[in-house]
């Protein structure tokens, strides 16, 4: 016991502020939430390694009223294909609910010869249930995708579903090109959204990271 | 040690609890990670639920004093969540004032292009000319011809930049999914600049006609 008092002790200045040995990250580990903090709220993280695709079937729920998933260095195992988002209101059992949505680029490639902003009608959708279209990807060695995808009010049983997506993309496979890629819409279903799946067109998400946020 | 215990004492309230002068910056230099609920650079300051309300003031101070619109944030992020209007097919739109809400008429220029898709896969692309402002003091665009169908609303953000500056114009952008009235989703972008180097402390969001139904606005600082 009188150890334990002199290492108390010891945590404090003559004045009684606690020393900086006193707090460390264990002395924190029961904070989830801290009234001057922020908002953005990491849910789940996950890596990919020759993944068919990427799901989250947990964590959607009326918690929050807006999810961002981050996408970094998304990089595909096949040529050039699409990178899309799934959503399931069966808890991930079954993907496939209703979209329309809007796509549009703006291109340059490395050289300066092309470049253009453009309307893609054939990433677009119009009451499909294929998946949203999100962007793409080359597949050398160096080429990914990355960006940020905004959701919103997944669970309401009142609206539809909205997102908002922008995505920096090299896609050129051997010609290199930047894509500034911007993606919206909604799913039609005012049915609560539980789950999403991120996977490329053809083949798999061979690397990459896919964080998703709660905004309190 | 006598003084050790003495000085821990004056720093605990009767319950055992710290005060807060026992904790400071030097207390915490040791910690390098916080548990990962706890992280965050946007603060979250106030939410505004809507029911039929004729417009949504924030401005410094709102709400008995909780809402904060100054010098304190660099950024400010105003985010929507199915704003829907009572009217069917008006123009979702924000203003800006310098007098705590007085006008809303600070004089702004913008630009704005939208994406449009219905869902009989119809679609449109470009810049609207009949939409941008130009020294204009009129209420700034953030969503066309929003839908009043029970299922519809607009979803996006607003983040306006240095809003307590006296020396710099306040630049700002939105974008926002939205339907309208013929079922079209479009993806509205809008930025511009509030052409005034008077400190902007409120701002106003309504309906060009009739009022704001329901759906949320909240209002983060970034720090």
């Amino acid at each position: 016991m009188g150890q334990a008092t002199r290492n108390i002790a010891n945590s404090f200045t003559t004045s009684g502020v606690i020393t900086s040995s006193a707090v460390n990250n264990t002395s924190l580990g029961n904070i989830t939430d801290l009234s001057a903090g922020g908002s953005l709220i990491l849910l789940s993280e996950q890596t990919a390694s020759a993944s068919s695709s990427i799901s989250f079937t947990s964590g959607i729920d009326s918690t929050y009223d807006e999810y961002w998933f981050i996408f970094n260095q998304c990089h595909p195992s096949n040529i050039g294909p699409n990178f899309d988002f799934h959503t399931s209101t069966n808890g991930g059992s079954s993907y496939g609910t209703t979209a329309t949505s809007t796509f549009f680029v703006a291109y340059q490639g490395e050289g300066g010869a092309s470049s253009a902003l453009t309307y893609d009608t054939g990433n677009d959708e119009a009451q499909t249930t294929v998946g949203v279209t999100l962007g793409g990807s080359g597949y050398l060695n160096d080429e990914s995708a990355s960006g940020i995808l905004k959701f919103y009010n997944p669970s309401s049983t009142t609206y539809v579903k909205h997102f908002i997506s922008q995505m920096s993309v090299t896609h050129g496979n051997y010609t290199y090109e930047c894509q500034n890629i911007f993606s919206a819409g909604y799913f039609n279903t005012t049915s609560a959204i539980d789950a999403v799946k991120f996977q490329f067109s053809a083949g798999n998400v061979d690397a990459g990271t896919i964080q998703m946020f709660g905004v309190k | 040690m006598g003084a050790n215990t003495r000085g821990f004492a004056n720093l605990l309230n009767t319950d055992g609890t710290f005060l807060s002068g026992a904790i400071n910056n030097t207390s915490v230099s040791g910690i390098t990670d916080l548990p990962t609920a706890a992280k965050s650079d946007l603060v979250p300051n106030i939410g505004y639920g809507l029911g039929n309300d004729s417009a949504m003031e924030h401005y410094h101070g709102a709400r008995s004093g909780v809402g904060v619109f100054d010098g304190t944030y660099d950024a400010y992020c105003f985010t929507f969540t199915n704003v829907r209007p009572v009217t069917d097919n008006v123009e979702f739109q924000w203003g800006a004032s310098t007098n705590n809400g007085s006008d809303y008429a600070v004089v702004k220029t913008t630009t704005v292009f939208d994406a449009g898709n219905n869902e009989s896969d119809s679609n449109n692309f470009g810049y609207d000319t009949g939409a941008d402002l130009t020294q204009s003091s009129s209420y700034c665009r953030i969503a066309r011809n929003v839908s009043s169908d029970s299922d519809h609303g607009v979803c996006g953000e607003l983040w306006i930049f240095d809003v307590a500056s006296t020396t710099h114009v306040k630049h700002f952008y939105s974008v926002v999914s939205a339907n309208d009235r013929l079922d079209r989703e479009y993806k509205t972008f809008v930025a511009g600049y509030l052409n005034t180097t008077t400190a902007v402390n409120a701002v106003a969001f309504r309906f060009a006609s009739g009022n704001l139904s329901t759906g949320n606005i909240r209002v983060y600082g970034l720090k």
